[in-house]
């Protein structure tokens, strides 16, 4: 491959596959919110 | 707030609970299984190539960012705050006027419909060509094998002359389709996107390490990585990654609304659709190397460069060009057999999500189960497609039908969508703070700027640059009287479809719903 060529595919593995690490890393370190709002004792909490 | 449990959880439009995902991963992974489909390998890397290669990137994350992301945030935010099907969460949200708003529920189930009619025959084609992988069945003229003998097409019309070789596997995926789907949210749709999602990336990895291997590999992908700036200067390279984005998320016709209404009342929703956004487009970027890279290594058999060679997107890269690959490289039967067996991986957890789309709209509207759905309303739309693209006009009517129902029924849907919920009933603010109240990931005043004017703008500049091009050049040469009752006619289906359905009675009130967090709530946290 040529210099450019490898240049765009570390750029896109970077910005594609590293916002996707990225994002699961962010959901795994916060699956959900600390403080509902009011009524959120009646609503479920199973997922 | 007592409100909460008795019209929350049962959802008040059927006399039983809501289904649910069992979990987090359960949904990202069905919305990842919906997301990522045929467009994903057969379209993408022939667009990045032919708008800019490398460059093409730029773009493409642009439009991720600012229109495919904050849509697939609107699908969520209706879906989840509302609670029901397209037609019932919009006829929710437009609280008084809801009856109005329900229409445009309608129409994207209609798109749905009419979406799977086709949409299950190219899965079937799939499943044949993977069992033509072993014996190369398509010997040395795969264009001459696909057109005349395998679906054995004919002039642009209505023909009645059944092809059993497509017949049989249609058939048989219906029968899959709806088996899957009658088994419910968590028991059926669920459970086929755990083990398909997973082995659609084995398989396709496979496929890619195999591909980067061949003489030419490295060409092919120097062709797609490789940047031209110029491109950039050029509207049609945006469209098209607005439009490749578009299409890729499976948003804006009700998927999105739908899979969100099954989750439960406090989940996390603008993190998942994050890692759903991004795990699409990385898929699309592995497609793009072992699709190119496979190219690569047919220019080099050829003695050719990649861009003398034809059929690089869509239904000729996949049943013609690849075929062809396939029939000279070594171990071909076995790269084939992946390359179509993802074929129908992806294809079919793509299926399923657009036929839950109105599995959902039909359970909610006459209160019916998901088995009375599937088999009800699901065997009625497998007569149709049967009778439809079985035949030997079965190419040129999915040809077009696919044409109008993408490029005029989604962005027509998507921008009434935008514009009849930001600007007409003005609810960005409460779909915001609804985000922002259940979800880690934040959502404020730029993502209602992104969803209320960048993406109505763009999408009707689509729509009408496409509506101009299909009203005074045609499409693929075909007879105008044709274009009329097979293009057009399929818009007029959406439409008159969507408004008898809104015409009808409900089995059970949808009106008598109450969203949490109430709106009172929603302002308290504003302050």
């Amino acid at each position: 491959m040529t210099g450019i060529a490898i240049t765009f595919f570390v750029i896109a593995a970077v910005l594609v596959w590293g916002g996707l690490i990225a994002s699961i890393i962010f959901l795994a370190r916060q699956p959900q919110v600390k403080n509902y709002p009011e009524g959120s004792e009646l609503v479920s909490d199973d997922d | 707030m007592s409100v909460q449990r008795k019209s929350g959880e049962h959802g008040s439009v059927a006399s039983r609970p809501r289904e649910q995902w069992t979990g987090q991963l359960g949904f990202i992974l069905s919305a990842i299984g919906s997301a990522v489909g045929l467009g994903n390998i057969w379209r993408f890397p022939g667009v990045a190539y032919e708008n800019g290669g490398g460059a093409f990137l730029i773009p493409y994350l642009i439009a991720l960012v600012t229109a495919g992301i904050p849509i697939l945030f609107l699908d969520y935010a209706i879906g989840h705050r509302f609670r029901g099907s397209s037609p019932t969460a919009f006829r929710r949200l437009g609280g008084k006027a809801g009856k109005w708003l329900e229409s445009l529920g309608w129409f994207q189930v209609w798109i749905c419909i009419i979406i799977a009619v086709y949409y299950a025959a190219v899965v079937a084609w799939a499943a044949s060509y993977f069992t033509f992988s072993f014996d190369l069945r398509w010997g040395d003229d795969p264009g001459g094998f696909f057109i005349t003998e395998f679906l054995q097409t004919s002039d642009p019309g209505f023909s009645s002359q059944f092809v059993p070789a497509v017949l049989i596997p249609l058939v048989l995926v219906w029968v899959a389709v709806l088996a899957v789907l009658g088994s419910g949210i968590a028991k059926g749709v669920q459970r086929a996107n755990i083990i398909f999602l997973p082995l659609l990336v084995v398989a396709f990895l496979i496929l890619v390490v195999r591909a980067l291997f061949l003489d030419g590999a490295m060409s092919g992908l120097n062709a797609f990585f490789t940047p031209d700036f110029t491109a950039l200067g050029d509207p049609n390279v945006w469209i098209a990654a607005y439009s490749q984005i578009f299409f890729s998320l499976s948003i804006a016709f009700g998927i999105m609304i739908t899979y969100s209404s099954y989750r439960s009342r406090k989940a996390n929703v603008t993190a998942p659709a994050l890692v759903v956004a991004f795990a699409n487009s990385s898929f699309e970027i592995i497609a793009g190397i072992g699709v190119f890279a496979t190219l690569g290594y047919f220019a080099f058999q050829q003695g050719v460069a990649i861009d003398e060679l034809e059929g690089l997107t869509g239904v000729g890269l996949s049943f013609i060009t690849f075929p062809a690959i396939v029939s000279q490289m070594p171990g071909g039967p076995i790269f084939g057999a992946l390359f179509f067996g993802s074929l129908v991986m992806a294809g079919f957890t793509s299926l399923l999500s657009v036929l839950q789309v109105v599995s959902s709209a039909f359970q909610d509207k006459f209160g019916i189960t998901a088995r009375q759905a599937a088999l009800r309303v699901g065997s009625a739309l497998a007569i149709v497609s049967v009778l439809l693209f079985s035949t030997t006009t079965g190419l040129i009517t999915l040809d077009t039908v696919d044409q109008w129902a993408n490029n005029v029924g989604i962005v027509g849907a998507a921008i009434a969508a935008t514009i009849l919920v930001i600007w007409v009933f003005r609810k960005g603010p409460e779909l915001a703070a609804h985000l922002s109240a259940v979800s880690t990931f934040r959502v404020g005043r730029v993502w209602q700027l992104l969803v209320g004017v960048l993406a109505p703008v763009v999408l009707l500049y689509m729509l009408i640059q496409r509506i101009i091009v299909l009203v005074t050049e045609g499409y693929e040469g075909y007879p105008l009287w044709y274009l009329a009752v097979a293009g057009w006619g399929t818009i007029a289906v959406i439409v008159i479809g969507a408004i008898t359905m809104t015409a009808l009675r409900w089995k059970h009130d949808p009106d008598e719903f109450t969203p949490w967090p109430s709106t009172e709530a929603l302002k308290e946290l504003k302050k």
